[in-house]
């Protein structure tokens, strides 16, 4: 399951949060679950014995599952667990691991590791958040893209480094965004 | 034991003392800021965030937050060494820092720890001029919340959580744009608060308030075209007098009503006759299911469980939604109280219900929203227009430029304003369920009763059993405080191993005199007790003990509503429940 766990995406759980003004404007971010869905959630749970104490456990191995950890896996997570709701809210938005929106199509990862951050991946991550129209940690509207830093893959020879889904682009320079973007078409 | 030094004084604590604590002990008050201890309710938060208890412990490389370190036998502790008093001071001013300067126009000015504690610690400049965070205000029917004035003590992430249980309020977030708050951020009405208040009485700043109704209150007392009528609840009377520097545990019933008169309520009357009243409703409902009980009946609905707690009320339709037909069907005396005015006594004078303004001062918050809850409106006007907290009160009597300490005392109105001693003892724990006894028992029994203190069913500790002797049939009586009390006696219920026929719960620690609405308490627990023992006061010097021998109770039945649990008692008196589990997922 660990496989599935996307990349680490930092702050990616606060920003759409903010413009919060009433509690109705959460329907935005909720989903339905499938029975499925809920029963393999509720498996993840029973394997930690339904213990409190592994909340961030069973909250690592549902983000594997879902890609992200929308309110109704935390609402199933705090019954099952008997935690209150407010309590898994308040660990989803402590750790930058956890987030509340789902990844994008194709998720674009920007290498800020030190050897990248040199040659220049600030300018890259503006280039994307200026052509996406959207900042670090969020998802494009229509779904194609989401944004995120990470910290060093291990290619630091490509510096700066770029992910898209799987694929890796190396010395990436400003100017290269555009074309990169197109190559992804659907 | 282990012996410390601190402050040069030398004292012997046992394992386990904090150093704050053990210097309380020598007379040595070590500030603290988010630290809260009622001892006698076994509350204690203690999560060492604020960092303004630290002090310099010889051989120790860090300075101790006194309230989370303990004592290590031959401990040398200095609490106010020139390096202590600058980290205290470096700490209150990075506080300060990111909070707002709108001291003079605080709702908690003058009452607020922080405030005091800057004061204290001499604070006379902040020296870190930096960015300040800023969130939404959140307002509900009953609670405020300015997380901007938050100081992240935790105290009502505790009281929430630990001691309530209702689990609404978080840490969420991380560093600068940490908050407390509900689940997804959701506003207070969303979540499945119950205004319970405890989260406000426990508030060392503003960042939490009552929704304030003072002004609301003034608009009716100068709208000449309105009558109107005020109902004081029992716990006000041994709270109220603290707002004016009394000792807590005075009475003030006289001099409070002079000063509602003075205010210039047409009809000055008590809570307490409805809660009398409660008693002939609730208690008949209690025999008819004994009675069903004893006939047999497996259905008969056992335990009964009270109903006068909005908060309790509001807690049970969100968590145990599953029980909702066990608790009495019986109105808050505050909802009895309502109804009994706009009908039976605005018929009495001769006016109409929309020319009746009814004010209720409450030690609660949940109050306020129980006012508006739809099933207590007729055509859209409520039977409770404004429900006051008695800290509201106290400033109401400010304005109007009442000398409180002088007035004379003076009696309630009549016909609502006669009380027994039964209705008064509703304001703290334990007390509903004694007034509830002493009529019971005798309607049950046929009897006299010799004696009317129940001393088995007071006290403090959280969750209480007693039985009382009905004529040969024990009726076993369980009693929670707390929310979170309330939930064991519940999960018993659930669980079918409840042992009990009738069983009181009230929301608050203490009951209705710890309520959120009361003067703060400031983390002595010690003002709980004072407050209880004086309604106790009040009861023992009444004529009349027992609700069903309230004479004006009587004549309600007689010319207005018949018999207990009658047709029209039901219409007017009683209520019905709804599931709320559900109600903060948004499909």
């Amino acid at each position: 399951m660990n496989c599935c766990i996307p990349t680490i995406s930092t702050r990616a759980t606060r920003s759409p949060l903010n413009n919060l003004n009433t509690g109705n404007t959460m329907s935005s971010i909720k989903i339905k679950l499938h029975q499925q869905d809920i029963d393999k959630l509720k498996e993840v749970c029973a394997s930690f014995n339904n213990d409190a104490g592994e909340l961030i456990n069973v909250l690592h191995k549902a983000q594997g599952i879902f890609g992200y950890l929308p309110a109704e896996v935390q609402e199933i997570i705090s019954k099952e667990l008997n935690v209150p709701l407010a309590k898994v809210y308040g660990v989803v938005t402590f750790y930058s691991f956890f987030t509340m929106i789902p990844k994008g199509k194709h998720p674009i990862s920007i290498c800020t590791g030190t050897a990248c951050y040199v040659r220049g991946a600030e300018k890259v991550l503006d280039e994307f958040k200026k052509n996406l129209n959207i900042k670090v940690g969020e998802t494009t509207a229509d779904g194609k893209f989401s944004l995120s830093c990470l910290r060093c893959v291990g290619a630091c020879g490509l510096a700066p480094v770029v992910l898209v889904g799987e694929k890796t682009y190396g010395r990436v320079a400003p100017d290269m965004v555009k074309e990169i973007l197109a190559e992804y078409k659907d | 034991m282990l012996k410390v030094t601190i402050d040069n004084k030398t004292v012997e604590v046992a394992p386990g003392t904090s150093i704050l604590d053990a210097a309380a002990k020598v007379g040595i008050q070590i500030p603290t800021l988010c630290y809260l201890n009622l001892h006698d309710l076994n509350i204690e938060n203690k999560p060492a965030g604020c960092r303004i208890c630290v002090v310099e412990v010889e051989g120790r490389r860090n300075l101790a937050p006194a309230c989370a370190t303990d004592c290590a036998d031959g401990m040398k502790i200095n609490t106010h060494s020139i390096r202590v008093l600058n980290t205290r001071k470096t700490v209150m001013e990075l506080i300060l820092s990111d909070h707002p300067f709108d001291c003079l126009v605080c709702a908690k000015s003058g009452k607020c720890d922080l405030q005091k504690m800057a004061q204290d610690l001499g604070i006379r400049e902040i020296r870190y001029q930096g960015e300040q965070s800023h969130y939404r205000e959140d307002t509900s029917p009953a609670i405020i919340r300015d997380v901007d004035k938050c100081i992240m003590c935790r105290r009502c992430e505790m009281m929430c959580n630990e001691v309530q249980t209702v689990g609404v309020l978080s840490g969420v977030n991380r560093g600068f744009e940490a908050v407390v708050a509900p689940a997804f951020e959701m506003n207070l009405d969303h979540s499945e608060c119950t205004y319970c208040g405890q989260c406000v009485a426990v508030c060392p700043t503003a960042a939490l308030t009552e929704v304030d109704h003072t002004y609301k209150v003034i608009e009716a007392l100068a709208d000449p075209t309105k009558v109107v009528v005020v109902q004081t609840a029992p716990a006000v009377r041994a709270a109220l007098g603290e707002e004016f520097g009394l000792e807590p545990g005075t009475l003030v019933t006289g001099k409070m009503v002079a000063a509602l008169r003075q205010l210039g309520f047409n009809y000055v009357f008590d809570t307490d006759f409805a809660a009398d009243l409660t008693i002939m409703e609730e208690g008949t409902e209690l025999l008819t299911r004994l009675n069903k009980y004893l006939a047999g009946d497996t259905n008969a609905n056992l335990p009964i469980l009270t109903s006068c707690c909005p908060g309790w009320v509001n807690f049970f339709e969100h968590h145990f939604p599953e029980l909702k037909d066990i608790p009495s069907t019986a109105r808050s005396p505050q909802q009895m109280f309502g109804p009994i005015a706009k009908n039976y006594f605005a018929d009495k004078i001769g006016i109409k219900r929309e020319d009746m303004i009814v004010v209720s001062i409450m030690p609660c918050l949940a109050k306020k929203y129980e006012c508006s809850r739809e099933e207590f409106k007729v055509n859209g006007d409520p039977d409770v227009n404004y429900s006051v907290s008695t800290r509201e009160l106290a400033n109401l009597i400010k304005l109007a430029n009442i000398d409180f300490h002088n007035l004379d005392e003076d009696d309630f109105d009549q016909p609502l304003g006669e009380s027994t001693g039964a209705g008064v003892i509703f304001g703290t724990t334990g007390g509903v369920i004694e007034a509830a006894v002493r009529t019971a028992y005798e309607v049950h029994t046929g009897k006299t009763l010799e004696k009317v203190d129940f001393e088995q069913l007071r006290g403090m500790e959280g969750v209480r059993s007693a039985s009382v002797d009905f004529n040969g049939l024990e009726l076993k009586i369980g009693i929670a405080h707390g929310l979170g009390n309330a939930r064991k006696l519940l999960e018993e219920i659930k669980a079918g191993t409840s042992q009990y026929h009738a069983i009181e719960i009230m929301a608050c620690p203490g009951g209705c005199i710890g309520g959120g609405g009361q003067p703060l308490h400031h983390g002595d627990s010690s003002i709980l007790k004072a407050r209880a023992q004086a309604l106790y006061r009040e009861d023992a010097g009444k004529a009349i003990r027992k609700s069903h021998e309230n004479p004006f109770i009587k004549e309600l039945y007689e010319k207005f509503l018949g018999k207990p649990n009658s047709h029209k008692a039901h219409e007017l008196l009683h209520t019905h429940y709804f599931d709320k589990s559900n109600q903060i997922t948004i499909e």
